[in-house]
């Protein structure tokens, strides 16, 4: 009999990937500026560490929202007992209100259709659970965030499906790459349930265009099927075009009252945009009232601790301190994006065309030994354990095309963002001048080889034939 | 277009137990607003020692503060998303879970999962120990809440292990073996056995020298905050277990849901402080009893008797004599007549099968 199940017991978890390999070996030698300061710099976490200060200053200038008082009066016994999977009425209201502020206040949200959830792993999980049977399939674009493999797929049984996305068109969804990864998921005897995209893009640090969104819905229409929009960097879009939010779309193409108004759902988090992951707070919004129910009854399995939801409805609902950061944010944000972008560039490598995102899509291609996965692996391994950075390849998204790599910008000082640039800047002029070298000393055979070739045939007085 | 888990009942909250807790919500009773609403006395909430906990926090205000001795913690605990979590916490659990224990026992950090919640410890153990379709045996009666947790995302069974008044529901051998027969794998629950006082699984096993055996791997404790401490808004949990395939596929697993880090820091402040812990301890195991004796003795005043009990947040009470037969339907007449007439939300033992009726009335949630 077996003792465990196979859950437990096999890798479905998906954490052998290089994504969680690379971290680990992060962990192993971690970069300090000043106990060592030739560890390796992690660039494979999404974290946004840029505006804390504005947080903490927050906390300071409000010290009962973390005390457990309201007006000054104790409020712990009515939160340490509050365990109600609806909510914290407050929380969710603020919640919900900074959501719309972040869309520009061009959609607006109702309270009672949200579902809280112990972070944006928790609220995929249980949407798995509520829209799709074990062996049923999700189609997701490529490439896509590496943790999507165990949050989506380990204990639900769920499986994806790529829609492969290329860099000819910017690795924008086309519609004939989603039917071809719906007719993938049939020849696989898979019956697709829905499509569940990042928006904001993770890794590529894009936002949707309106003809993507479109072209989905046009699609999930179609095919009667389900359509996720985990929007959990939705905060983080610093410049143009700006955030599209699918509520938006479905609102001016009048989708109100017909039937894929019910079949978008939402997934949020305040782990990006407020850079609060430890806190735990994801979200799911659904206009399906079924959804929604068992979404709040299967979140008894991730509450949201009444601690932190009484501390950030304090602060969600301070709408000033909320106009303030939102813009703040993004500003710091694109500032260190064109930090990253311009010190690339100066070592000649490019990066995807990007507007939001805590990271850059950074293309290697030319750095490859050859254009396989086995060469990003190599690359990838010397730019960990020599350039010592980590950060996350291609392969490990998903991508179909060897030779990018996700690249993380927030989660540092400048100064070490700095230092990271020109890391990579050595690597590539020591690969330059090694292919240089290696330029040169087959050229100098070449020459060699004419040299002794026309003494050869000197006394021939015949003009050898040119190679 | 939904999943079978979204659309049926499984969640198995259509029964009494939660049909109670919503009718108490739609008039509920306050001394003040609406003293002739219904008391909730269906709730197994623990009260009675918030006082303390509040004054260790008006002393320690660095803790909510997200602050340590002065500086502050706030980016470090904002960023801390580390499923093996805090380990100034973890190192306070063992260290409590010791002491509640008479520090008989000792606990590993290492071998300690924490969850949002016992509810989630539950339903991860049964992700990681079964397969759908496999079963667990439980005593009944049980907490209702288990039909949900156990069973409904993870598609295992409960298969229950009959005990009954005859031995004031103890579990037996012949019980347990007519239950094995129908399932396949086999739970050791933490239980008093047929003594004073709490003796814990790991206790019991010291002492018959299992240590190395082939079923202390198979032995896995559920531990929470929620009743001890009073605090289930705060979703702290965990699961112990020696066998370390349980631990690390339930590390993984509890990246969906980890407890917030500023709970975390909260209470591996508090729990860290041995004089604050072994205080609250005393004084609650004191306050719990004599609420009890108030029950006990008030019930046996309205010629109502209860199982002799030495733990928990409720009695569990025989109001056999009151029903109008021996029968599951008298016993949901009686509970309707209690909750509507008498304004009082006690669940009944039908929910919890299979035998006589009994009703769970709880110490009182509110202090008088």
């Amino acid at each position: 009999m077996r003792l465990l199940s196979r859950k437990a017991t096999c890798n479905t978890h998906g954490q052998d990937s290089s994504y969680f390999l690379g971290w680990q070996e992060y962990e192993k030698n971690p970069y300090d500026e000043v106990k060592n300061p030739t560890g390796i710099i992690q660039m494979g976490l999404a974290e946004n560490q840029l505006s804390f200060d504005l947080l903490e200053s927050w906390l300071a200038s409000n010290p009962d929202a973390a005390g457990f008082k309201k007006g000054g009066q104790s409020i712990f016994r009515e939160l340490a007992l509050f365990q109600d999977y609806h909510g914290l009425p407050d929380f969710k209201k603020a919640l919900v209100e900074f959501m719309a502020e972040i869309r520009g206040n061009k959609v607006s949200f109702d309270q009672n259709k949200i579902v809280l959830t112990a972070g944006a792993t928790s609220a995929n999980e249980t949407l798995m659970f509520c829209l799709a049977e074990p062996g049923e399939a999700f189609l997701l674009p490529t490439p896509y965030y590496p943790g999507f493999d165990r949050d989506l797929k380990w204990r639900t049984g769920v499986e994806i499906v790529p829609i492969q996305c290329t860099s000819s068109n910017d690795f924008q969804i086309t519609s004939s790459a989603l039917e071809e990864a719906f007719h993938e998921a049939q020849k696989r005897k898979l019956r697709v349930k829905g499509v569940l995209i990042t928006n904001p893009s993770n890794p590529l640090g894009t936002t949707m265009t309106r003809n993507e969104l479109n072209l989905l819905l046009s699609f999930v229409t179609e095919k009667g099927i389900h359509l996720i929009s985990d929007e959990i960097y939705s905060g983080t879009v610093f410049s143009s075009p700006g955030f599209v939010s699918i509520l938006e779309v479905l609102k001016d193409r009048k989708c109100e009252n017909s039937q894929v108004w019910d079949r978008v759902h939402i997934v949020y988090s305040l782990s990006k945009d407020l850079g609060l992951p430890g806190f735990r707070v994801g979200a799911i919004y659904s206009n399906d009232d079924t959804v929604v129910s068992a979404a709040t009854k299967m979140s008894s399995f991730g509450l949201v601790s009444s601690q932190t939801q009484y501390l950030l409805s304090a602060l969600l609902s301070d709408k000033k301190f909320t106009r303030n950061y939102i813009s703040e944010n993004k500003k710091r944000l694109k500032q260190r994006q064109t930090l990253l972008v311009k010190g690339l560039e100066k070592a000649g490598i490019s990066c995807l065309e990007s507007n939001a995102g805590l990271f850059c899509w950074v293309n290697m291609k030319h750095l490859l030994s050859s254009n396989t996965f086995t060469a990003e692996m190599e690359l990838w391994k010397k730019i960990v354990h020599e350039v010592k950075l980590n950060i996350s390849p291609g392969s490990s998204c998903h991508c179909t095309e060897p030779g990018w790599f996700r690249v993380c910008f927030a989660n540092m000082s400048e100064e070490t963002l700095n230092l990271a640039i020109q890391r990579l800047k050595s690597f590539v002029e020591s690969m330059n001048n090694q292919s240089h070298h290696q330029m040169l000393k087959s050229s100098r055979r070449k020459s060699l080889a004419k040299w002794v070739f026309r003494l050869s045939f000197d006394h021939d007085h015949r003009e050898p034939e040119e190679r | 277009m939904l999943s079978t888990k979204a659309s049926r009942d499984s969640h198995g909250q259509d029964s009494s137990y939660f049909v109670g807790w919503q009718e108490y919500e739609k008039n509920p009773y306050h001394d003040v607003r609406n003293p002739t609403g219904i008391i909730q006395m269906g709730l197994a909430e623990n009260q009675l020692s918030f006082d303390l906990i509040e004054s260790w926090i008006a002393r320690n205000p660095d803790a909510v503060g997200l602050k340590k001795n002065g500086a502050s913690m706030f980016k470090e605990l904002a960023l801390f998303q580390d499923y093996h979590g805090l380990p100034a916490f973890k190192n306070a659990l063992v260290k409590f879970m010791a002491e509640i224990r008479g520090n008989k026992v000792k606990f590993d950090p290492n071998k300690l999962v924490l969850t949002a919640g016992s509810t989630s410890a539950n339903e991860t153990l049964m992700f990681c120990l079964a397969e759908r379709g496999d079963a667990f045996l439980l005593p009944t009666p049980y907490y209702p809440g288990f039909d949900r947790d156990l069973k409904w995302r993870t598609g295992v069974e409960i298969v229950p292990i009959h005990c009954s008044s005859s031995n004031d529901f103890q579990i037996t051998m012949p019980e347990l073996e007519k239950s094995y027969q129908e399932a396949q794998r086999l739970w050791l629950e933490s239980t008093a056995f047929d003594c004073p006082k709490f003796i814990s699984i790991t206790e019991a096993l010291m002492d018959r020298h299992l240590e190395n055996t082939d079923i202390w791997s198979r032995i896995h404790i559920v531990y929470s905050l929620s009743k001890d401490l009073g605090l289930p808004g705060f979703r702290v949990g965990m699961i112990y277990s020696n066998n370390e395939t349980v631990v690390s596929a339930a590390t993984k697993m509890s990246s969906f849901g980890l407890i917030s880090s500023q709970t975390q820091y909260l209470l591996s402040r508090m729990l860290s402080q041995s004089k604050f812990t072994s205080n609250y301890m005393e004084k609650n195991r004191k306050r719990l009893r004599k609420r009890k004796e108030m029950l006990v003795s008030g019930l046996q005043s309205a010629g109502i008797k209860c199982l002799k009990s030495n733990a928990g947040l409720f009695c569990w009470v025989d109001m056999r004599h009151l029903l109008s037969s021996q029968t599951f339907e008298a016993e949901e007449e009686l509970w309707k007549n209690i909750l509507y007439g008498v304004r009082l939300n006690i669940p009944p033992g039908l929910i919890l099968p299979l035998l006589g009726a009994w009703l769970v009335q709880n110490l009182l949630c509110k202090p008088l």
